[in-house]
């Protein structure tokens, strides 16, 4: 049976069970978001996708569609408080475009584009964060982690390897692989892992790829992020 | 080599030790750590190796649990692990001199480990001990009413390397300071009194209150005690001791008629994580008053057909674990926990502890669950929530200390007779953690429904400022509104209630708690990991005297969007102290807005120092001018 | 645009930036004899104007604060610039000179001057006349407040010339699709 909520005044369908990003998804309708991915279960930490669902703010992503639900995404106000947490993402880690082998391909670019983010507004917190190059095919980057947990629950639920997890806390909460070492090279992990594909950013890199497409031909450079519903990585 | 094999092979034993007591349970991953820690000073790498085989757990979910919680090591942190209480009223009290003193005192520098691996101080939040501090932890052993004298004499126990169980018993004595006492704590209460009274309570108009399906399912046949319970649990219009203020008759309903799949239980849980700084009744409760408690843990469980029950009592009061251990022990004797309680067949509940480590988030119900599982403190999404999904999706019900005392009185007295005590909206009474700035501090009960002015009076207190009222995510009541009340319809209280007279400052109590929960962040969401870090650098901004108006704009905006935008309470609820006291105390925030202008985000001139020091300059050249003032 | 209006007085400078914002400023080619109909220069690597003149209408700053001397300068145009614009990806967070932040600055040194061999004889330069390295690599708006950015590693001529040409019609600058790149 479906039923139907209005985003931004227009009537969405959606099926019992579906989330309000789900059937928005569904219905050609993008909601900025990071951390959620529709391949896994809904981890609703980034915030990104935040609306007001009658009036409230909540996680598009984790809050499920209900009847006659007035659902506001588009706004200024909504909007702005996007791009104050996407300013935060920025300054919270090293993001360094230029010379990031993701730009073009990366959703946190593409979104704060797509939030017209002018600039990233706060302080820097310039944390030091290593390189881990000891895996033959793959560079983890953590400057640019954003802690969505998508290799997480990638590993985890598809690979059923638990490579990678969060530890720590706070704004010390960092990505960890499953070694001793904690080094990439000394985990099980390869390149064919559904966590190999599927970081927003640059933190999981392919060795000797990098600045393969032009710029002008990447995927972002062709498209905005807005125009495509479907989130899942071009590679 | 051989040594490393040695103590590779202590380790494990050690570890195979603690995993045998916690039944190779992964969901005991917290329990694990702690007391894996306890034997070993730290986590070492080798106990991790063997966790993961004997538990079967990968190490990715070992260490990014231990990686959660503060009073868990990862890194040696010394034999002795001094930890100063760092709340609002530890500071007035004067504890910065005190640490001062002790690091000077073991020539260790504040939050390092010493050089021969001796001892590490540092500081912790609030560790409950507000009316008898400052406090700290040694080993997460709580001290009270520390003095430079003491500082000298822990000092020369440390040196003389003292095995903590040497050290003067009365160092670890903690009083409960009972001040005024009322239902709860006056009641004449015999253990087991309670139980049999709910049991006796089996009218049918109980039973026709009441949904019954669950009974039926999850309990003794033919009993029609638990609905009659349940029916004087709503008639006490008890609510929620924690904060919040639920209504406990619904929740246990709740949880009482969602559907059980095969092979689940229900759960009754005791959030005895209280983390709010300025927060210590629960610790009196436990302390004075353990069997009110767990009988209202099992009368619960009677209610709502629950057989587990867990008692989450926070890392800083582990020095009530073996007492409160033995009361279970004790209650399991006299058959008022286990089997068949009170020779009624079926009903069957028992209460395990978990001891937190470190983590005022998991006071939060559905954070407080994962951890119970052995996870990272992560508040969950909901719905779904706990009364139908919680501790390892069963239904469950997490309700404060306080509240389970309530209900032992409630099932021994009846609903009439509590709801006739307090106010309309606001049944019975309320314990408050008086601390701060009167003459006799501690704990205070009264009918909902006293004012902040009688509390006041009461506790000693003059010239008064402002109440920070159920901590600082609470709210700042000021001199005008002291005749507020206490109540669910007025101010709405967990229990703290910390008192500033006027030489306090009260932008340093909103500083004090906004760095509490920058540190107490539990890193999930975006707006609330960097939105806490932020406001923690503009207000220190300020405090440093190069604030400007710019940069209190910049603190309210980022108010607004940690409400708007957290994923739970702590975020919403971060900015509170801010918001209160620039509504306010507002003179506190002008005063320290020195500049007129735009400032630099921070101090240009110490920007230069490494260049200064390299070259060896200090002519003019190599100084830049700069608004801040001397910052640590 | 009105053409019997003043002409506002634009002054532009390259702080720890590599001069390529201000090539690219260039690219917008021949829109810069249409732009010279309603501004003039005043202090600017095209002008080599060296100081700015009180009362500047827009100041435009590529590159990050790497040294005191780009502290100064920077102050100097907030100082002299009704309106401060920063252009490209190290003004706005740093950019390339930044990624040395996570080096220790006395590591850097010490790299640079004590073990590669044939710099200043093993010494640090510690001439008064040389600005001093700060600590660590700042975006500008740490440091003075800036009104509005042309993000981009260079921005495109195209995307200078939008945010200018918007400024000029008393608009709120924006950069669509296309425009606005970080890279």
């Amino acid at each position: 049976m479906s039923h139907t909520f209005t985003l931004d005044g227009k009537p969405v369908p959606f099926t019992e069970g579906q989330t309000i990003m789900q059937a928005a998804s569904a219905a050609g309708i993008f909601i900025p978001h990071l951390c959620y991915h529709p391949e896994f279960k809904p981890h609703g930490s980034c915030k990104l996708c935040t609306v007001k669902v009658n009036g409230r703010h909540t996680a598009s992503c984790t809050m499920r569609a209900a009847a006659g639900m007035v659902v506001e995404s588009e706004t200024e106000e909504i909007n702005a408080e996007r791009r104050a947490l996407t300013q935060m993402l920025f300054v919270e880690g090293n993001h360094f475009c230029p010379s990031c082998e993701k730009s073009g391909n990366c959703q946190l670019q593409a979104t704060a584009y797509h939030l017209g983010m002018m600039s990233p507004h706060y302080d820097h917190f310039f944390p030091n964060r290593a390189v881990d190059a000891s895996h033959p095919e793959v560079l983890l980057d953590f400057n640019r982690c954003i802690l969505c947990s998508l290799c997480v629950r990638a590993s985890r639920d598809v690979d059923g390897k638990n490579v990678f997890a969060l530890s720590g806390r706070g704004i010390r909460t960092h990505l960890i692989v499953n070694a001793r070492s904690g080094k990439l090279g000394d985990t099980d992990f390869t390149l064919a892992d559904k966590a190999a594909q599927v970081c927003p950013v640059g933190v999981i890199l392919k060795k000797r790829q990098g600045f393969a497409v032009p710029i002008g031909e990447r995927r972002f450079d062709k498209a905005p992020i807005s125009a495509t519903a479907e989130t899942t990585e071009e590679r | 080599m051989a040594l490393n094999d040695m103590h590779a092979e202590a380790v494990a034993g050690i570890v195979d030790r603690v995993v045998a007591r916690w039944r190779r349970d992964p969901t005991c991953m917290v329990q694990i750590l702690r007391e894996v820690q306890e034997a070993c000073d730290w986590i070492p790498p080798e106990a991790i190796d063997r966790l993961q085989v004997t538990l079967g757990v990968p190490r990715t979910k070992i260490e990014g649990v231990a990686g959660f919680y503060s009073f868990l090591y990862t890194e040696p942190r010394g034999q002795y692990r001094v930890l100063f209480s760092d709340n609002i009223t530890d500071r007035m009290q004067g504890n910065r001199a005190l640490m001062e003193r002790l690091c000077a005192n073991l020539w260790v520098e504040r939050g390092k480990v010493s050089e021969d691996g001796l001892v590490s101080v540092g500081k912790t939040a609030c560790t409950g001990l507000c009316d008898q501090g400052p406090g700290m932890l040694v080993n997460n052993m709580a001290m009270g009413g520390l003095t430079l004298e003491r500082i000298d004499a822990i000092a020369d126990l440390i040196r003389n390397k003292v095995p903590l169980a040497d050290w003067p018993a009365d160092f670890f004595s903690i009083q409960d300071n009972v001040c005024r006492a009322d239902i709860l704590l006056n009641a004449d209460f015999k253990p087991g009194e309670a139980l049999l009274a709910a049991r006796a309570r089996a009218p049918s108009d109980g039973l026709n209150a009441s949904n019954m399906r669950s009974w039926r399912e999850g309990l003794p046949s033919g009993i029609g005690g638990p609905a009659a319970t349940l029916d004087e649990i709503k008639r006490a219009g008890l609510r929620g001791r924690g904060g919040a203020g639920f209504t406990t008759g619904l929740k246990w309903e709740a949880c009482r008629n969602a559907p059980l799949k095969a092979g689940q239980q229900r759960i009754v849980v005791c959030n005895a994580d209280e983390g709010e700084p300025g927060t210590f009744k629960d610790r009196v409760l436990l302390s004075r008053c353990p069997d009110l408690v767990i009988e209202g843990m099992t009368v619960a469980a009677y209610a709502i057909g629950a057989t587990r029950g867990f008692i989450y009592l926070r890392g800083e009061y582990r020095y009530l674990l073996d007492r409160l251990n033995a009361v279970l022990a004790r209650r399991r004797s006299e058959n008022l926990l286990g089997r068949d309680i009170c020779g009624l067949p079926g009903a069957d509940f028992d209460i395990e502890i978990h001891l937190g480590a470190g983590a005022y988030v998991c006071g939060e119900e559905s954070a407080l669950i994962e951890s119970l599982e052995g996870k990272r403190g992560t508040p969950r999404n909901r719905p779904p929530f706990p009364v139908t999904n919680g501790y390892l999706d069963q239904p469950t019900i997490v309700n404060n200390v306080e509240t389970f005392a309530a209900a032992a009185l409630i099932a021994l007295n009846g609903g009439e007779w509590y709801a006739g005590i307090g106010t309309k909206h606001s049944a019975g009474t309320k314990l408050l953690s008086v601390s701060g700035d009167c003459a006799r501090p501690g704990i205070y009960e009264y009918p909902f429904g006293v004012s902040v002015r009688q509390v006041l009076d009461d506790c000693g207190a003059g010239d008064t400022q402002a109440v920070q009222v159920s901590g600082p995510s609470g709210i700042c009541v000021a001199e005008h509104e002291f005749d507020r009340l206490i109540g669910f319809e007025d101010i709405p209280t967990a229990g703290a209630f910390t008192i500033f007279n006027n030489t306090r400052d009260m932008f340093q109590v909103a500083r004090n708690y906004v760095h509490f929960f920058q540190h107490e962040s539990c890193g999930f969401c975006t707006p609330c990991r960097v939105g806490t870090s932020l406001l923690k650098n503009l207000m220190d901004k300020l405090h440093y005297g190069s604030g400007s108006p710019y940069d209190f704009a910049e603190i309210e905006k980022l108010n607004q969007l940690l409400q708007s935008m957290s994923h739970c309470g702590l975020g919403h609820t971060a900015c509170n102290p801010v918001l209160d006291t620039i509504a306010k105390f507002r003179p506190a925030y002008d005063k320290r807005m020195m500049q007129q202008d735009f400032t630099p985000a921070f101090n240009l001139d110490r920007e230069l120092s490494a260049a200064r020091q390299m070259t060896g300059r200090d002519d003019a050249g190599a100084h830049l001018a700069t608004e801040h003032g001397a910052q640590s | 645009m009105s053409t019997d209006k003043k002409k506002l007085k634009v002054a532009t400078t390259s702080l720890a930036g590599c001069f390529g914002c201000h090539m690219s400023f260039l690219d917008i080619d021949e829109r810069l004899f249409t732009l010279l109909e309603h501004i003039e220069f005043d202090r600017s690597p095209l002008t080599d104007i060296k100081t700015v003149s009180p009362g500047t209408d827009i100041g435009i700053i590529e590159g990050g604060l790497c040294n005191a001397e780009n502290v100064h300068v920077l102050r100097e145009f907030r100082q002299n610039c009704r309106i401060l614009i920063g252009m490209g990806a190290c003004a706005v967070n740093g950019g390339l000179p930044a990624q040395r932040n996570h080096l220790p600055l006395t590591t850097i040194l010490e790299e640079v001057y004590h073990t590669s061999p044939g710099l200043s004889n093993g010494m640090i330069p510690n001439d008064p006349e040389l600005p001093l390295p700060l600590n660590k690599v700042h975006p500008i708006h740490e440091v003075v407040k800036i009104d509005y950015f042309i993000p981009g590693c260079p921005p495109s001529g195209d995307a200078i010339w939008k945010v200018l040409t918007d400024l000029l019609a008393g608009k709120e600058p924006e950069l669509g699709h296309g425009l606005m790149h970080y890279d």
